[in-house]
């Protein structure tokens, strides 16, 4: 299932620039034909690139990408939570301008960009169906020496293709329970009596660099 | 705050709650205000995140309207990048989200009596749960109560102790149905904890059943 909606996101790309820019997008076109050839954890290292190209040098081509990926699949899942598609569509575009306008926040040792987005997704339908305000966590600020390290990331990344892989392959019944609880359809009762996530893969590695944060911090 | 001496956590259940949003505000305010204290809980709600992530990422498409790029665009050239949030003076006491719901530091809350010396103050969220900040004097308890639905009480300031477990800063105590408990703060510091539930305690006794009507828990 996964390999199949990664092999979307090139066409999809390239369309979207054909009909937004209508022009010379080459450098992008090629970029998205590369992606094709390459493994997974790759690609989550290119969605990174492309967002630290819209920190970085506000690039429209990499967020052209980023859109033609993640819009789709963001429509769906507020659609499957309960948002009429209308509402879905509006919500869709607050997401993805909220994407550009916190690029900045973005940290790639701590998350992969499906699930910065989904947390993006998440707040934006709390906001919008259940009208509720949605406390966070205290943030934890970049130090001065906290840029991440590059190999923190690629770790992370990995990791979050193995997460992605083991998701694909559980039994039937239990994917379609743990959906259902990201979509919202379960209760906290409900979802306390599931089990069964193949978790643990990645949180010594998110708690890696905290620790490192913490310690640029000191 | 030595986060190193957090004993009690969040369980998964709360931790995969708050990812998917289905908590109740009172509840989440929980969580955002453990999970600010405690990296443990921090990393772990970070990994059921990731999980949201990969659910997103293998939802199948649907298609955006022919205007919903252009749309986006036209959406940022309003307002090009995030207000930066200033920053909070810090506080001894209370956490950043718990600050938004109080206004203010420790300072700033608006304590009410409730009988047997214990103080409270209600914070304002949505009604499918309650939760409030609880003043407890070193030294006291809080009535023998049970309870019918879920109660998640937050040490934010010194510790209490019950048939269970001691608590200290920064640690949870996960309470359902099958938990009578009395807490008692510890002698030597007031304790002040942040406890929410989704359902009217029950408490054994005249005397704390009068409490609860002032309490109103």
């Amino acid at each position: 299932m996964l390999t199949t909606t990664h092999e979307n996101a090139a066409p999809e790309a390239a369309v979207v620039l054909a009909e937004i820019n209508g022009q010379g997008q080459g450098g992008v076109r090629a970029t998205g034909t590369r992606r094709l050839n390459e493994t997974d954890t790759n690609k989550r290292m290119l969605w990174v690139e492309h967002v630290v190209a819209i920190r970085d040098r506000q690039d429209q081509a990499a967020f052209a990408a980023v859109f033609a990926h993640f819009a789709p699949r963001i429509k769906s899942f507020l659609m499957r939570s309960g948002a009429s598609p209308e509402m879905a569509e509006e919500c869709v575009q607050d997401v993805m301008a909220t994407l550009w306008r916190k690029a900045a926040q973005f940290d790639p040792a701590r998350a992969s960009v499906s699930t910065w987005i989904f947390t993006i997704a998440r707040n934006r339908r709390i906001d919008l169906l259940r009208k509720e305000r949605r406390p966070e966590p205290e943030d934890l600020p970049w130090g001065p020496e906290a840029e991440p390290d590059q190999a923190d990331a690629v770790a992370l990344q990995q990791e979050t293709e193995k997460l992605g892989a083991a998701l694909a392959e559980l039994p039937e019944k239990q994917r379609t329970l743990i959906e259902k609880a990201y979509f919202g359809e379960l209760s906290h009762s409900e979802i306390a009596a599931q089990t069964g996530l193949p978790l643990g893969t990645i949180k010594s590695r998110i708690r890696l660099a905290l620790d490192r944060l913490r310690h640029a911090m000191k | 705050m030595d986060m190193a001496k957090i004993k009690h956590h969040l369980n998964d259940a709360l931790l995969m709650g708050y990812s998917s949003g289905t908590l109740p505000e009172a509840f989440n305010l929980v969580v955002a205000t453990h999970i600010s204290m405690c990296d443990d809980c921090r990393a772990a709600l970070a990994e059921f995140d990731a999980v949201g992530g990969e659910v997103l990422e293998a939802a199948n498409d649907v298609a955006v309207g022919a205007d919903s790029y252009a749309a986006t665009l036209a959406k940022i050239a309003q307002k090009p990048t995030a207000a930066p949030v200033p920053a909070k003076p810090a506080d001894p006491v209370l956490p950043v989200p718990l600050r938004d719901y109080v206004k203010g530091g420790v300072d700033a809350i608006k304590w009410r009596r409730v009988g047997g010396g214990v103080r409270q103050m209600v914070l304002e969220t949505s009604s499918s749960a309650s939760v409030r900040l609880l003043h407890i004097p070193a030294g006291t308890a809080v009535p023998d109560h049970g309870h019918r639905g879920l109660e998640l009480t937050l040490v934010l300031q010194g510790a209490f102790a019950d048939e269970e477990d001691r608590f200290g800063v920064g640690d949870l105590e996960i309470a359902n149905e099958d938990l009578n408990h009395t807490p008692v703060a510890e002698p030597g510091m007031d304790c002040i904890c942040l406890a929410a539930t989704d359902a009217p305690l029950k408490f054994n006794g005249l005397l704390p059943r009068l409490f609860q009507r002032f309490v109103g828990i």
